[in-house]
This record gives C-alpha cells, sequence and structure tokens, in this order.
C-alpha cells in the first residue's frame, strides 16, 4: 500500500462514516456538521485527483456557505430530537425498499458501465482540475453554456429576492 | 528512507517549521492582547497594566495562568461535545491560514534549501479564503451549543455578519488577482518584488481600503464587533464559557488578526519585500531573515492600526452594518472590479 491508497481509504472511511452518522444522529445541528464532515473528506478525494481548484470550491461552497445557510434555518426553528414526527413503521420499510432498489441499480450502472471499466483514475498526475486548465476550458470549448449557467444563477438570485420582498 | 516512499527529511522539514510558525503566531498574539490593553491606555490617557514585571512585560502571562486557574464551567443543558468543540473550531481555523503564507524567502541550512512557507499552493488566495469561511463555525457552534437565547443571537449575528463582509472581500480580491494573474501568495509577492513594479497598493488603493474593512469585519474587532455587544447581549457568543475555553475565544480573535495582516502585507504591501533596497546584494539566509522581519514590521503596523480604529470608533448599529455591507462596499468593490478590467483592457 502507498501513501495514495492509505490516504484513499481513509478519506473514504471517513466519508462513508460521517454519511451514516448525518443519517442516524438524532438531532438536526449534529446532522448539519457531519454533512460537512462529508464534504471536507470528499475534499480530500479531489485533491488525491489533483482537482485542487474543484477541492477548495467544495469547502468554500458547501462547507462554508450552503451548510451554515442549513445551520441557520435549523437554530432558528430549533428542531429537537423531541419534537421529530414519529414515523410508522410501514413507511420506514417502504424508504428501505425504495432506498435499496436506488442502491442496486446505482451499482450494476457502474458494475457494467463500459467507459468506467476501461479508464482509471488519474492521481496526482492529470492537470486538468488546476485553476489554470479549467479557466481556459471553460472559456473556450465550454463558453456557452457556462455563460447559460451564470444567467440561471442570476434569475434564480432575482427570484429569491422578489419571493423574499412579497408580503 | 523509502519507507512509505515519502520524502521524511521534507516532511520533518515542515513539521519544524509548522511548529516554528504556529508557536511564533501563539506568542505573538499574547502579546498583542497586551498590546492591546497599552494601546487603550495610551488613546485613554492613563498608564495601562504596568505592575507584573518591568512596564507590565508578564501581564500576558498572568492573564494566561488566571483563565487557566479558574473554575471550568459547562451548563447542564449544554451539548457538551460541540460546547467543547466550539473554540476548539475557532482556534484552529484562526491558525490553519498560516499554511500559505509566505513569511520570507528560501533558506539554506544543511545543504538544503528551504523556502519559509509551509505550503506554496497555486491556489492559496483561495485557500485562504475557504479557511475563513469555516471560522464561522467556532462561532455559531459555541453559540448554539450554550442553550442560551443571547449566545444564539449573538451567533447568528455573528454568521451573517461574516457571510455578507466575504462577499464584498471577494470582489475585492477579484480585482487584485485580475491585475496580478496568479492566485500563489508566492507569486504575488514576488512580482511585487521585481524592479520597476510597484506594490500592488499602488495599483489598488481602493480594494485595499475594501479589503481591510472586510477583514475587520471578519475578525469581529470594533466597529464590527456585533457578535459581541455587551449592551445588547450580555457579552456575545461566548458569554456561558469560562476559563480557558474563554480563553481561546479571546485568543483567536488576536490570532485572526495577526493572520489577516499578514495576507494583508503579502497582497498589498510587498510581502517580505524590503522598500527601497535590493535584497540580491546581502548574503541569501541573511536576506532571508531581513524580510521575515520587514514582514514581521508591516504586520505590527497593521495591528497597531486595529487597535487605533476600535478604541477610536464606536460600534455600529446593526442595520448600520449590513447596510455598509450591502449597499456601500460590495457595488464600490464591483465598481472597482470593472475599472480594473478596463485598465487591463486600456494596458493590452
Amino acid at each position: 500500500m502507498n501513501t495514495t491508497e492509505i490516504l484513499f481509504f481513509f478519506l473514504s472511511a471517513l466519508a462513508i462514516f460521517s454519511a451514516i452518522m448525518v443519517l442516524i444522529s438524532k438531532n438536526p445541528i449534529h446532522s448539519v456538521l457531519w454533512l460537512v464532515a462529508v464534504f471536507f473528506a470528499i475534499s480530500g478525494h479531489y485533491i488525491l485527483l489533483n482537482a485542487q481548484f474543484l477541492a477548495i470550491v467544495n469547502m468554500i461552497v458547501y462547507a462554508g456557505a450552503i451548510m451554515v445557510l442549513f445551520l441557520f434555518v435549523v437554530m432558528l426553528m430549533n428542531l429537537n430530537a423531541e419534537t421529530e414526527p414519529q414515523k410508522n413503521l410501514w413507511m420506514k420499510l417502504a424508504g428501505v425498499i425504495s432506498g435499496g432498489c436506488l442502491l442496486m441499480v446505482l451499482v450494476s450502472l457502474v458494475r457494467q458501465a463500459t467507459d468506467l471499466n476501461a479508464k482509471k483514475a488519474m492521481t496526482t498526475t492529470g492537470d486538468i482540475g488546476l485553476i489554470k486548465n479549467l479557466g481556459k476550458l471553460l472559456f473556450s470549448e465550454y463558453v456557452v453554456p457556462f455563460e447559460i449557467t451564470s444567467v440561471l444563477f442570476l434569475s434564480a438570485m432575482i427570484g429569491a429576492i422578489v419571493i423574499g420582498k412579497k408580503e | 528512507m523509502t519507507l512509505l516512499a515519502l520524502d521524511w527529511l521534507l516532511i520533518i522539514e515542515k513539521l519544524v517549521l509548522i511548529a516554528i510558525i504556529v508557536f511564533a503566531s501563539l506568542g505573538i498574539a499574547l502579546y498583542t492582547t497586551f498590546a492591546e490593553r497599552k494601546v487603550a491606555a495610551v488613546l485613554q490617557d492613563r498608564p495601562g497594566p504596568e505592575r507584573a514585571g518591568p512596564f507590565g512585560l508578564f501581564q500576558p502571562f498572568a492573564d494566561g495562568l488566571k483563565l487557566i486557574m479558574k473554575e471550568e464551567i459547562i451548563p447542564n443543558s449544554s451539548s457538551k461535545a460541540l460546547f467543547v468543540l466550539g473554540p476548539g473550531l475557532a482556534m484552529t481555523a484562526a491558525l490553519m491560514t498560516c499554511a500559505v503564507i509566505p513569511w520570507g524567502a528560501s533558506v539554506q541550512l544543511f545543504g538544503r534549501t528551504i523556502d519559509l512557507q509551509i505550503a506554496d499552493v497555486n491556489i492559496g488566495i483561495l485557500y485562504i479564503f475557504g479557511v475563513v469561511s469555516l471560522g464561522v463555525y467556532g462561532i455559531m457552534i459555541g453559540g448554539w451549543a450554550s442553550n442560551n437565547k443571547f449566545s444564539l443571537m449573538a451567533a447568528l449575528r455573528g454568521a451573517s455578519q461574516a457571510i455578507s463582509y466575504e462577499l464584498a472581500m471577494g470582489i475585492a480580491l477579484i480585482a487584485l488577482l485580475m491585475t496580478t494573474g496568479s492566485l500563489s501568495l508566492k507569486t504575488i509577492v514576488e512580482q511585487q518584488m521585481a524592479p520597476g513594479h510597484l506594490w500592488n497598493i499602488a495599483y489598488q488603493p481602493l480594494g485595499f481600503l475594501l479589503f481591510f474593512i472586510c477583514a475587520m469585519a471578519e475578525c469581529n474587532r470594533t466597529p464590527f464587533d456585533l457578535p459581541e455587544a455587551e449592551n445588547e447581549l450580555n457579552f456575545g457568543y461566548h458569554q456561558e464559557y469560562s476559563s480557558m475555553k474563554l480563553g481561546f475565544y479571546l485568543f483567536s480573535e488576536y490570532v485572526n488578526m495577526i493572520m489577516s495582516s499578514a495576507v494583508m502585507a503579502s497582497l498589498y504591501f510587498g510581502g517580505y519585500d524590503i522598500p527601497f533596497f535590493n535584497e540580491a546584494l546581502l548574503p541569501q539566509n541573511i536576506a532571508a531573515l531581513v524580510g521575515v522581519g520587514a514582514l514581521l514590521i508591516k504586520i505590527v503596523i497593521f495591528i497597531f492600526i486595529f487597535m487605533w480604529i476600535r478604541w477610536t470608533i464606536p460600534r455600529f448599529r446593526y442595520d448600520q452594518l449590513m447596510n455598509l455591507g450591502w449597499k456601500s462596499l460590495i457595488p464600490l468593490a464591483l465598481v472597482n472590479m470593472l475599472i480594473t478590467g478596463a485598465w487591463i483592457l486600456a494596458k493590452l
């Protein structure tokens, strides 16, 4: 086992453990904080793939902004374990079955996909994730989708303000 | 030396560097608390702490000892794990910034060239941005875990303030990055050291002003210390904290101040560059050490300005704070960015 493998397994274990803790934590605040830990582990994976820009943006946007807003909402609503509505057994069973089906479909897809089988993840060698190459690609080959995405964001922001202003 | 195929010498070198930088920052922070009390005393025309040791120089140790000796109280109805985690997170986030700051040029030691920077990543500024945005968690978790309404309100205030001012800070930084063309702090400092190139403050005066105001807000310094407004919130997000946990919160503010001073000095004031002097004339090691000294002097000047403002300007009201952030700083930063873009276009 070389260093990359050790780091990979450590980060994967951390991500899966934190994701499970998100689900089984009784307190919503704890769930949000475990989710932040998941994002950290995934950022670590990005760094292993030499995609430093993606890693840091994942941390700034998700851990630094979106999860803080989640915390805001949860703290202000003051959700507690006691006020959580109790779901009945059938609902839980239905959830387990549908979730299990989704997992099965995803796993079989990954196992059969020829695209994924032929290729291997480029750890610490690929340089497409560096900000220089990413920027050049975004502003040459993918400039139209990139600009359309920014227009979409702008309209979403204006929409949020309009909805928020309504009495 | 091939265990795990790592360069163990490099790891030892970096660990030593990390230890030196972290302990040096903590030491400077210790004396910053002393300087703060002395500066406050001078500005208010009183002697300030003078009893412990000559000129009161042992005062910070006395303060620290006092905090450690105090009884540690964890409120019964708090969530204990998070209550303990809060101050630790605040301190960690404050110290993590030091990893990408270039503290000096490289030195030759035992036949190795050692960079006085822990990690020269090519996204250095974004890393700082990420760490700053994580600093919010220390305040929010501490405030919420205390299970006190005042603490919670203060935590929410602190978080919304930090998020609001991060935006203006980011846009001010984009204008700077447009002129430098690099995200690596080391490259930015080296560009400013090059002959015929002025410090970035000459190209981005408005950008620096915006960045400075936002840095003050991010450090929760007066006039932006709304999260600890005693007259409305009793004591703020650390109201339930006692002993060294409270000390960690107070101390992380000073570490934050040092780190943001170091970032500002590196981005806008040439970092370890000595003004009006060609470093290449000196032997390498001496030049590097003098450079570190120059950076430290710049940091001290910034810290003094922080304190000067704190003891001069009263605290904002909350609506004033939000209006300043969203209605003045962000439009100004956008205009600054447009002007910079036009200037770069005209230069081509």
